[in-house]
């Protein structure tokens, strides 16, 4: 028996004793002070049954009994016998002393934490929207080398700046100018585009093939066309895919304006949103469009006819300025220079976005303006935010001073004091740092709605993480300085005794604070006030025409063109039409002037601009201009195809003292001015009128205007007037626009402006409430007792509420004084940009301050009336 | 009264650590359990009724001597405390009343 044991061990090393990994499990899930006593049983059981029922069924009983121990009640740590203490012991107790503090003053985390948090998410909105207009256009590969060119033009006293230039200057720039890598000619336009039964009505630009190679375009499939190509069409992506769909878009056929056919050679992957050409969605050869379109032929080797834009781009190592100070004077030094001395230059496409403003020959900035304001807003509305932070910590770290001598009496050194508070603030930072980028990602759909962007948080940038975590630090250090410096400091001995107390120059810095913030809002809140009151100014403004109803058509298909007069009774029929007329471009677009006009007493040394509109004879009433002097165009006059209406301005311009009957030379024809109109307001709203004419014509038109008849409802007109367009041109899109809508377009930056200078004001006011709320609930704590022993010698609530309100008056009353003339100055500035402005008159500034001071009484009043009511009995008892 | 109810492992427990007493451990009690009742128990129910009843305070513990098959390992011996042995004597005296309160006829 023996041998055969033995042979049995030698032919299989088996496991004689408990299965392991019952023992593993065991360890890995008792509790230590367990762990011996259970083993031991375990170990013993095991020996005995071994002996009892044989080594398997043991292992068996084994494994139970294991399973068996793995019940919550033994699992369960229990308490340790004696303490053992590590280096996490402290650290653990930091932190539970500051749950216990936050937990203990519900109301003053919160509004710490969340005040934070909001000037935090709204920095940070803020710093996306920056991040977002300073990238613009930079996804393009040539970025730092591409040029538009631009011109300044001398028409009048100062230089006007025009991004339009003439044909002939790309050749030139091309064969003359060693310095340019390649030019190319850009024309944007609406097309219709028409594919089967598809059409759509789409901006895209007719280029050459250089213009591709400069904008790094991505051609998905297909070719880009080359500089013999004319019938060839590249579409965006997105484009194709609407129609097409899943069709190879390849060698498809487009009928373009349905006039000529355009072959698709291929399709380019959408630019993203943000960059100069977002809204092109088609790009057609260039020599297609100087073949076929009517003013391109003509201009083609005019060198004063401009209307196309010219891109460009430099080699490497070529300057700017060096390169524009070279093509400066093309035009001049050419025969024949024309009066209004153009001088060409190029601006680099890193300043397209940000810097396009021109005045006098001298860039201005533009956008650029906007990007510092917010960002100072931005700043601005996170000091208010880490004001309110460092405030609440330095008023509530008083309450701890017992601690901190107990903490000391018992042996902290005042490094660990420090580190322990730091720790602390530095938590709470972080903190408000995961809720604001939370608050961030709840409220970027509404931001980029307003705002009218398409922003992501970045959360694969390490720059933003590292903006993020770096400030957040900041705040906590800034924050904690005041407690962990200075309270640190603390004689244990006189803290404990009571007699440790607060001095009235500690709260001074905290006044200085509230204060700064209450500057900052009012500011803040005159600002906004007066932006918007800008835009209602401009709005209310006299446009010289009737919006209500009035629609407008782009008469993009040649058949609309030829049937005037049949297309307009037939509009009138319907009953849905109360007025048609045509006129060179939209009533809210001012396209064209010139300089080559004449009057009897024009002085000779100035070439001014005067704006030239082409309209039909019902233009007038269609829109329902109003007749100042003199009459409207009447088809009883035949005289009045060579006559003219002037405005206004032009009136003064010319300095007519008798209007009508004068004579004025354009161009080559004479034309007597037979009435004189209220100037309307075709261009920019918040600039005055410039001189214009209208003069009769039925070839130098474009838009179709109609007035809806107001007895119809909206709806059914269109409806009608729908069907009439399809019965001359069943194969365009019927495109129409409210010229009441394009003209709040013109609002467009200024409405965006003041929306978020306005939520910025609100949040800016909202966090310093919160602070202001915060810090009057404390004091009010904190003369709980001073309070009692007042009311009980006498004092009424008002009393009361008067004595803790006054502090917060005089501070808003300082806060004030200092706002008005920051205002003032800031905002007057602001509305030199306007030459239409409204004024900036007292009672605004007035009602700014009152409006603070109400919300500031209205926050200390809820503390100051709830600690005025308090029984003295209740305050003086508690002891 | 939930604090000092005796569940019905419990009281058996109680009585193997009385019976065994001096020498009561998770193991000892184990096997005393298994040839009284002639039934097979599992380590994990003893310990953790011994622990529920320790914190009832029926029984009281401390670490006894290590012996060699427990690989040297100490045992945690529980003896009945002074109100555990009141305890088990209520239990019994109930039982009993129990019994007697049964008319004869019945158990015939």
């Amino acid at each position: 028996m023996p041998c055969l044991y033995n042979k049995y061990k030698t032919m299989k090393p088996r496991n004689v004793g408990p299965p392991r990994f019952a023992t593993y499990l065991l360890h890995l899930f008792l509790t230590p002070n367990r762990a011996e006593e259970t083993e031991g049983d375990l170990e013993e059981l095991f020996q005995q049954r071994i002996g009892e029922v044989g080594l398997r069924q043991a292992q068996w009983r084994y494994v139970r009994d294991v399973v068996s121990l793995l019940r919550p009640s033994l699992i369960k740590r229990q308490e340790h016998h004696y303490p053992r203490p590590t280096n996490t012991t402290m650290l653990r107790n930091y932190l539970t002393i500051a749950f216990r503090n936050l937990t203990k003053n519900r109301v003053y985390s919160f509004i710490n934490i969340f005040g934070l948090a909001s000037g935090m998410a709204v920095a940070m909105l803020i710093g996306l929207w920056i991040y977002d207009e300073l990238s613009f256009d930079r996804q393009f590969k040539n970025y730092d080398r591409i040029a538009k060119l631009w011109q300044f033009v001398k028409f009048d006293v100062e230089k006007a700046s025009y991004d339009v230039m003439p044909i002939p200057l790309a050749q030139e720039l091309r064969s003359k100018y060693p310095d340019f890598e390649s030019v190319g000619i850009s024309v944007t336009r609406s097309t219709i585009l028409a594919a089967g039964e598809r059409k759509l009505l789409k901006l895209g630009n007719y280029v050459e093939p250089d213009f591709m190679k400069m904008m790094s375009l991505n051609v998905v499939s297909g070719t880009p066309f080359g500089s013999n190509d004319v019938n060839s069409i590249l579409l965006s992506e997105s484009l194709a895919n609407t129609m097409f769909g899943t069709e190879n878009p390849l060698n498809k056929l487009i009928k373009l304006d349905n006039k000529q056919t355009v072959k698709v050679v291929g399709v380019y992957k959408d630019l993203p949103s943000n960059n100069t050409f977002n809204d092109v969605t088609f790009l057609v050869s260039w020599k297609f469009f100087a073949a076929n379109d009517e003013g391109a032929k003509r201009d083609r080797d005019q060198w004063d006819s401009n209307s196309y834009q010219i891109f460009a781009q430099l080699k490497p190592g070529a300057d700017f300025d060096q390169v524009s100070a070279k093509i400066k004077d093309i035009r001049m030094k050419r025969d024949n220079p024309p009066g209004y001395k153009p001088e060409f230059f190029l601006h680099p496409m890193s300043k397209w976005h940000l810097y396009g403003d021109f005045k006098d020959g001298v860039n201005t900035g533009g956008l650029i303006t906007f990007v510092w304001l917010f960002g100072s807003i931005g700043g601005i509305v996170l000091l208010l935010a880490c004001i309110n932070f460092m405030n609440l910590s330095t008023a509530r770290s008083e309450q701890r001073a017992k601690e901190v001598g107990i903490r000391k009496s018992i042996g902290s050194l005042r490094s660990q004091l420090i580190s322990q508070f730091f720790s602390e603030s530095l938590l709470l930072a972080l903190l408000a740092f995961v809720l604001s980028i939370l608050f961030v990602q709840l409220t970027l759909p509404f931001f980029n709605q307003v705002a009218e962007k398409k922003m992501v948080i970045l959360w694969a940038n390490p720059l933003f993480w590292l903006a993020g975590l770096g400030f957040s630090l900041l705040t906590g250090l800034i924050a904690g300085s005041y407690p962990a410096l200075y309270l640190s400091s603390f004689q244990p001995i006189k803290v404990l005794k009571g007699i440790m107390r607060t001095s009235r120059s500690a709260t001074i810095p905290r006044r200085v604070l509230v204060g700064f913030q209450f500057t900052v809002s009012v500011t803040l809140i005159i600002g906004t006030i007066i932006v918007f009151r800008q835009i209602e100014h401009a709005k209310d403004r006299p446009v010289g025409y009737s919006r209500s109803g009035l629609i407008e058509i782009g008469m993009y298909a040649p058949e609309l063109s030829r049937h005037y007069t049949a297309l307009r009774n037939d509009l009138l029929n319907t009953g849905a039409v109360a007025g048609m007329s045509e006129s060179s471009n939209s009533i809210t677009v001012q396209a064209g002037g010139t300089t080559d006009i004449s009057w009897k007493g024009k002085s000779t040394d100035t070439k001014p601009l005067v704006m030239s509109n082409y309209v039909t004879h019902d233009f007038g009433k269609t829109v329902g201009w109003q007749i100042k002097e003199g009459r409207d165009f009447s088809r009883d006059f035949r005289t009045d195809s060579s006559a003219m209406i002037l405005n206004e301005a032009s009136v003064k311009l010319m300095g007519f003292q008798q209007p009508i009957g004068a004579i004025v030379r354009q161009g080559s024809r004479e034309y007597k001015v037979i009435g004189v109109i209220k100037d309307m307001v075709k261009e920019d709203p918040f600039k005055p009128v410039n001189p214009s004419f209208f003069a009769v014509n039925y070839r130098n038109v474009n838009t179709i205007n109609i007035r809806l008849a107001p007895q119809v409802s909206g709806h059914e007109a269109l409806a009608k007037v729908e069907q009439v367009f399809k019965s001359y041109s069943p194969d365009s899109p019927f495109e129409y626009k409210f010229v009441d809508d394009q003209y709040s377009q013109k609002f467009g930056t200024e409405e965006r402006i003041g929306r978020l200078a306005g939520g910025f004001a609100i949040l800016a006011i909202l966090i310093s409430c919160l602070g202001l709320f915060g810090l009057a609930s404390f004091m009010a704590e904190q003369r709980t007792k001073e309070i009692g022993i007042r009311k009980v010698l006498g004092a009424s609530v008002f009393n009361v509420w008067g004595l803790l309100s006054k502090e917060f008056v005089m501070l808003i009353l300082v806060a004030f004084c200092l706002a008005a003339p920051l205002a003032y100055y800031v905002l007057s500035d602001w509305l030199q940009n306007y030459q239409y402005r409204t004024e900036l008159s007292w009672w605004i500034f007035a009602a700014a301050g009152l409006g603070a001071l109400a919300v500031t009484l209205l926050t200390v009043s809820f503390q100051s009336i709830k600690a005025a009511l308090v029984n003295p009995v209740k305050s003086l008892r508690s002891e | 009264m939930k604090g000092t109810y005796l569940g019905e492992f419990e009281e058996v427990v109680l009585l193997a650590v009385a019976i065994r007493s001096g020498d009561a451990y998770g193991a000892a009690i184990v096997n005393e359990i298994e040839q009284q009742m002639n039934r097979s128990v599992n380590l994990g129910a003893v310990h953790s009724a011994l622990s529920r009843l320790q914190e009832k305070g029926l029984v009281s513990s401390e670490m006894g001597g290590m012996t060699a098959e427990r690989g040297g390992r100490r045992k945690r011996l529980y003896s009945v405390t002074a109100y555990g042995r009141r305890a088990l004597e209520e239990i019994r005296q109930l039982r009993n009343q129990m019994w007697d309160a049964i008319p004869n006829p019945a158990l015939t």
